[in-house]
């Protein structure tokens, strides 16, 4: 699916991220990462499993502290933020987990309404069951609302994880693999989602893939991440035209196991 | 280009990691006493924790602390039978069951039902990113999850052992009867004629201790749980051996602390 109307802003920076590193151990996941992200642009970062990728947005919105660099996020330095200003700058940002991570002892309405109550106290009781019928309309699963997560498919599932952070309307969504694990049908559902939340919420996005597909549909700009560096950056089309043997052998990869 | 240097180990890696380990398990218990004064206070969450950690523990207390008071008497007679001093069992069943078996009886129930339902829970929310998923959402996960698990713990296990010694004292009473034929009231008279203010605030005190070791070690696990659905079990046992551990340890201070002031 195109994406129709972009409205990306080139003059307002809302992520920016400089000479980031980043290690386990001796493990040397990032290595000097560069990346700027404008208003309403969908940033795709591309990569094999364990080069990083998941790793850059967790200490994008401050779940991992970086070794050095800068992470600069609607004009405030993450990693010098304190507890309370790292949870107001959180309200702006929704992260939508790789395995949805919907709380098990909580149905789909307590999953949805623990964030909101929590962070807008003065809300009256009408007023949230509002706000996550609402919520639910717009991924298309109001009828999941008193189900339990174990009873939701892996679709359902990241449907409803990316409308736990919506409820909070954000500014900026982080996506960690939102096709992993689903079948071809249900990933082209969700990349349509993606898209739709862009245009609906007015959002930043990254989107987390190894999946060429989700990365095309969704992603604006493409940054292909190889051993803990981007490698190239452009559009789907820019990056994948390209001499360079481990684009070419990522790109083969994947196509050959969608066949 | 820049790489944080891997720390070279002061000692072995087994002791660095001992005490790297402590200071983690002391700042843990430190900013549960920052948070627990913080609002906004979970009151809801506590609340059904103390129904998880008190109602749900009921009948295995109520099992265990009747057999322990029953056959705590059973065994006890033929010694006293032997210095003609049979009718000194209800006073010393109640000594004993008072001053060391409920607390420490229902402890050890509460650390290994409650303790490892806690290491399981926290550590299986740990590793499928459920805690990081309310950290994003701007809700503190350690306010919500530890803190009202700490204080559900801490407040219910002085309930459970006053329930445990309860229904310890009528198994008790129940074998007395049997045997001696003794009434209920001449048996809570003998019994709780040697007991004093002393005994059971020191037994309330020590439940309390107990308590607040069961759920911080539950908690503390639990939320440094990894390695996926091992760790969710190595979480889980860890919680129980450290608790009951803590707990001995406890227990012979707080002895050795109310034996100083009886004399």
């Amino acid at each position: 699916m195109e994406i129709e109307n972009k409205n990306i802003d080139y003059n307002k920076l809302i992520i920016s991220v400089r000479d980031l590193y980043k290690s386990f151990g001796e493990n040397h996941v990032l290595q000097g990462i560069n990346l700027d992200v404008f208003e309403k642009e969908n940033v795709a970062v591309l990569g094999r499993s364990g080069t990083g990728k998941s790793v850059l947005i967790k200490i994008i919105c401050g779940l991992l502290r970086p070794d050095s660099g800068t992470v600069n996020v609607l004009g405030k330095e993450v990693d010098k933020l304190n507890d309370k200003e790292l949870r107001e700058l959180r309200l702006q940002v929704g992260f939508s987990f790789q395995n949805s991570a919907l709380y098990d002892s909580m149905s789909v309405r307590e999953n949805l309404a623990f964030p909101l109550v929590r962070n807008a106290r003065h809300l009256t009781k009408k007023e949230v069951t509002s706000q996550i019928e609402s919520v639910l309309s717009d991924v298309g699963l109001s009828q999941t609302i008193n189900q339990m997560p174990s009873e939701l498919s892996g679709g359902q599932r990241k449907r409803i994880g990316i409308a736990r952070t919506l409820i909070l309307r954000p500014k900026i969504m982080l996506y960690d693999e939102p096709t992993s694990g689903l079948d071809p049908i249900t990933s082209i559902e969700i990349n349509n989602l993606i898209n739709l939340v862009r245009q609906k919420f007015n959002t930043t996005s990254i989107i987390i893939t190894h999946d060429l597909t989700c990365a095309k549909s969704t992603g604006d700009r493409v940054a292909m991440l190889f051993d803990g560096k981007f490698i190239k950056e452009g559009t789907f089309d820019e990056v994948f035209n390209t001499d360079d043997e481990r684009i070419k052998n990522f790109y083969n990869y994947n196509f050959i196991n969608q066949l | 280009m820049y790489f944080k240097k891997s720390r070279d180990y002061f000692i072995s890696k087994k002791v660095d990691g001992f005490f790297i380990d402590l200071n983690n398990a002391l700042q843990f218990v430190l900013r549960f006493f920052k948070e627990v004064f913080k609002p906004p206070y979970e009151f809801k969450e506590i609340i059904r924790q103390c129904y998880q950690v008190g109602y749900k523990s009921l009948f295995l207390i109520t099992l265990t602390g009747f057999i322990t008071g029953l056959v705590f008497t059973k065994q006890s007679r033929p010694s006293l039978s032997e210095f003609g001093a049979a009718s000194w069992l209800p006073s010393l069943v109640a000594i004993a069951i008072i001053r060391a078996l409920a607390p420490l009886v229902t402890a050890l129930i509460a650390a290994g039902k409650v303790g490892s339902n806690i290491g399981a829970e926290l550590g299986s929310m740990k590793v499928t990113e459920q805690i990081d998923a309310m950290e994003v959402s701007a809700v503190n996960p350690f306010k919500f999850l530890v803190v009202s698990r700490v204080l559900a713990t801490t407040l219910m296990v002085p309930m459970l052992m006053c329930y445990t010694g309860a229904v310890a004292m009528l198994g008790a009473f129940l074998n007395v009867h049997q045997n001696e034929m003794t009434s209920f009231v001449s048996f809570f008279q003998a019994a709780f004629d040697k007991i004093s203010f002393l005994d059971i605030f020191a037994s309330l005190i020590k439940s309390v201790v107990y308590g607040f070791t069961i759920g911080i070690v539950g908690c503390y696990k639990g939320f440094h749980a990894s390695n996926g659905t091992e760790g969710v079990g190595k979480s889980a046992n860890s919680s129980v051996v450290l608790s009951m551990f803590l707990i001995f340890v406890e227990e012979i201070l707080i002895v050795q602390i109310t034996n100083s002031f009886r004399t």
